[in-house]
C-alpha cells in the first residue's frame, strides 16, 4: 500500500519545508521587532514607516509578495541573492518574502504586547532618567516578549502553514511534492493527502503545545 | 498603556533637537534606499514610459484583464464567504453542544481543517474533482478554490464564534434559564446577538485572509483571478513586470481596505444600536485565532 513512497523522499521535501520555517521565523522576529520599535518611537516619520508598511503588506497577499520575488526581483531586476543555482536563489527568495509578510504580524502582536505592560513600569523607568531605547530594551520588551509568547506561537503556526505558498515559485518543499504526488499517483490520492497532513500537523501540533506551556510559564502575573 | 507617549519624555529643547536628528537621518536612509531601488530599475528598462502608461492610456489593460482577474477574485471571495460563514456558525455551536457526540466530532473537524494549509486543500479537491466529478475543467479552479476556502475557513470562523460565545457573561446564559428559555432560544436570541459585536474584528480579518488566500488559486491552479494576470499583461505590454505587480498588489490593497472600512462602519454602528458586553475576540495574527476565554485585556 505505501509502495509507491519509495520515488519520491518526502522526508526531504518536510525537511525544506521546516528550514524555510526556521529562517523567516528568525528573519521575521528581527525585523518585526525593529518594525515595532518604531511605531513606537518617539520620531514621527520612523512611525508614519512603520504604519505604512504594515497597513500595505497586511493586506497583500503572501503570494502577490512571493511570486512578486521570483518573477520580479530575480527575473526583471536580477537580484540573486547570493547567487547559487535556481534552485537556491528561489529558497532565499522564499525566506526574504516570507519574512517581509511576517513581521508585519509580529510587529503588531509585540505592539499588543506592549500594551499590557503596566504604564507605571516605563514610568519608573523614565523616572531614573533612562532614554527611549533604554526604556524599550531594558524595561519594557523583556516584559511585552513575554506576554506574547501565544500570538507569537500563533504567527510561527501561521508561517509553517504559509510556508507552502513557496511551491508557487518552484521552492520544492512538501506542498510542491503532494501536488506532483498526487497528479502521478492518481489511485492513491487520498493516501497522498493524509500523508502531508499529517505531516502538517505533526508540524503545527507540538509547537502550539510547547509553546503554549511556555506562554503560561512565562507569562508575568498581574 | 494603550498611549505610548509614556515611553519617552515630552521633548525638551535638546531631545527636540535630537529627535530632529534621527528624522533627518531616518529619511536621508529612506532616500537612498528609494534612490537605490529606482537606479536598479532604471538600469534594467522597468521605469520606461511605455511600461507604465499602459495602465493609464490603454483601457484594454482593464477591460481584458485587471477587471475579469478582480471580477473572479470577488466570485471566489464572495462564494467561500457566503458559505463558510454560516457553515462556521454551525460547527462553533456544534462545538459548545452538551453532548458530547455532536460536540466531539465538531470538535475534530475544526481541529484537523485548522492545522492543514489551505494550499494543500485546495490541490486536493482539484484532483478529487478531476477524477470523481464531471465538473468541467475550466470552472474546476473556482470549485477547487471554494472547496479548500471553505474547509478551511469555516473552522477558523466557527473559532472565532465559539470564543465569542464564551466571552459572554455567565449571567446571560443565567437569565436566559430562568426567564424559562429553552436552550436554542438562549442561544439565537441572547447570546448569539451579543457575541456577533465581541466577534466582528476578528471575523472582518478572517474574511481579510479569505480574499487574500484567493491568489494561491492563480498561482497554482490556473484559476484566473487577479494575479494570474499578472502573466498575460506582462507577456502582452512589453514586459513591464514591475509596474503590473505594483498595479495588482495596490488592487488587492484596495480591496481589503474597502473591505475592512465597511466592517468598521458596520462595527460602530452595532455598538451604537445595542449594549455591547464589552468584550473583544480578536483576530490572532494571520490566520489562526486567539482565543480569549477572559474579555479583552488592553
Amino acid at each position: 500500500m505505501f509502495d509507491f513512497l519509495e520515488d519520491y523522499d518526502v522526508w526531504e521535501a518536510f525537511w525544506v519545508t521546516i528550514q524555510l520555517t526556521l529562517y523567516s521565523a528568525i528573519g521575521s522576529l528581527i525585523w518585526g521587532t525593529v518594525l515595532a520599535a518604531m511605531r513606537v518611537s518617539p520620531v514621527p516619520v520612523m512611525r508614519a514607516f512603520g504604519t505604512l508598511y504594515i497597513n500595505t503588506v497586511r493586506n497583500t497577499p503572501l503570494t502577490v509578495i512571493i511570486v512578486a520575488t521570483s518573477l520580479g526581483l530575480y527575473q526583471t531586476m536580477g537580484i540573486e541573492l547570493g547567487g547559487g543555482d535556481s534552485k537556491e536563489i528561489g529558497f532565499r527568495l522564499a525566506v526574504l518574502g516570507l519574512i517581509a509578510y511576517h513581521a508585519s504580524f509580529v510587529c503588531e502582536s509585540l505592539r499588543s504586547g506592549i500594551n499590557t505592560v503596566p504604564v507605571g513600569q516605563a514610568e519608573a523607568a523614565r523616572a531614573l532618567g533612562l532614554n527611549f531605547l533604554q526604556v524599550l530594551t531594558l524595561i519594557v520588551l523583556p516584559q511585552a516578549f513575554r506576554s506574547v509568547v501565544a500570538p507569537l506561537a500563533n504567527v510561527l503556526i501561521a508561517l509553517t502553514k504559509n510556508t507552502t505558498v513557496a511551491s508557487a515559485i518552484g521552492v520544492s518543499e512538501a506542498a510542491l511534492l503532494m501536488k506532483e504526488m498526487i497528479e502521478i499517483e492518481s489511485d492513491v490520492i487520498f493516501l497522498v493527502f493524509a500523508i502531508f497532513a499529517l505531516g502538517f500537523v505533526l508540524l503545527t501540533l507540538p509547537v502550539g503545545m510547547l509553546l503554549g506551556w511556555v506562554s503560561k510559564r512565562v507569562a508575568v502575573k498581574r | 498603556m494603550s498611549d505610548l507617549t509614556v515611553l519617552y519624555d515630552v521633548p525638551g529643547p535638546r531631545a527636540r533637537i535630537r529627535n530632529w536628528f534621527y528624522t533627518a537621518l531616518f529619511l536621508a536612509l529612506l532616500l537612498l534606499l528609494g534612490w537605490w531601488v529606482l537606479s536598479a530599475m532604471a538600469e534594467k528598462n522597468q521605469l520606461t514610459e511605455d511600461k507604465w502608461s499602459p495602465f493609464i492610456t490603454d483601457s484594454r489593460v482593464w477591460t481584458t484583464y485587471l477587471l475579469p482577474g478582480l471580477l473572479n477574485t470577488l466570485k471566489a471571495a464572495g462564494l467561500s464567504i457566503g458559505i463558510a460563514l454560516p457553515l462556521g456558525a454551525v460547527l462553533g455551536i456544534a462545538r459548545l453542544s452538551e453532548h458530547r457526540w455532536v460536540s466531539i466530532p465538531a470538535g475534530t473537524v475544526v481541529e484537523f481543517f485548522r492545522a492543514i494549509p489551505v494550499l494543500l486543500m485546495m490541490v486536493f479537491a482539484n484532483t478529487l474533482y478531476a477524477q470523481f466529478t464531471t465538473i468541467e475543467s475550466e470552472v474546476r479552479p473556482l470549485y477547487a478554490v471554494v472547496t479548500g476556502l471553505v474547509l478551511y475557513n469555516s473552522s477558523v470562523i466557527a473559532e472565532i464564534v465559539r470564543s465569542g460565545i464564551l466571552s459572554l457573561p455567565l449571567g446571560q446564559t443565567d437569565a436566559a434559564k430562568a426567564i424559562g428559555m429553552r436552550k436554542w432560544q438562549t442561544m439565537v436570541f441572547v447570546l448569539l446577538p451579543q457575541a456577533v459585536t465581541a466577534m466582528l474584528p476578528a471575523l472582518v480579518s478572517q474574511l481579510v485572509v479569505i480574499v487574500k488566500d484567493t491568489a494561491l488559486g492563480g498561482a497554482m491552479l490556473g484559476f484566473g483571478e487577479l494575479l494570474s494576470q499578472v502573466r498575460e499583461i506582462t507577456a502582452n505590454y512589453g514586459a513591464n513586470t514591475i509596474a503590473t505587480f505594483t498595479v495588482v498588489a495596490l488592487l488587492f490593497v484596495l480591496l481589503n481596505f474597502v473591505l475592512t472600512s465597511f466592517a468598521n462602519w458596520l462595527e460602530a454602528r452595532v455598538r451604537r444600536g445595542k449594549k455591547a458586553t464589552g468584550a473583544v475576540v480578536h483576530a490572532g495574527v494571520t490566520d489562526t485565532v486567539e482565543i480569549e476565554e477572559t474579555p479583552s485585556k488592553n
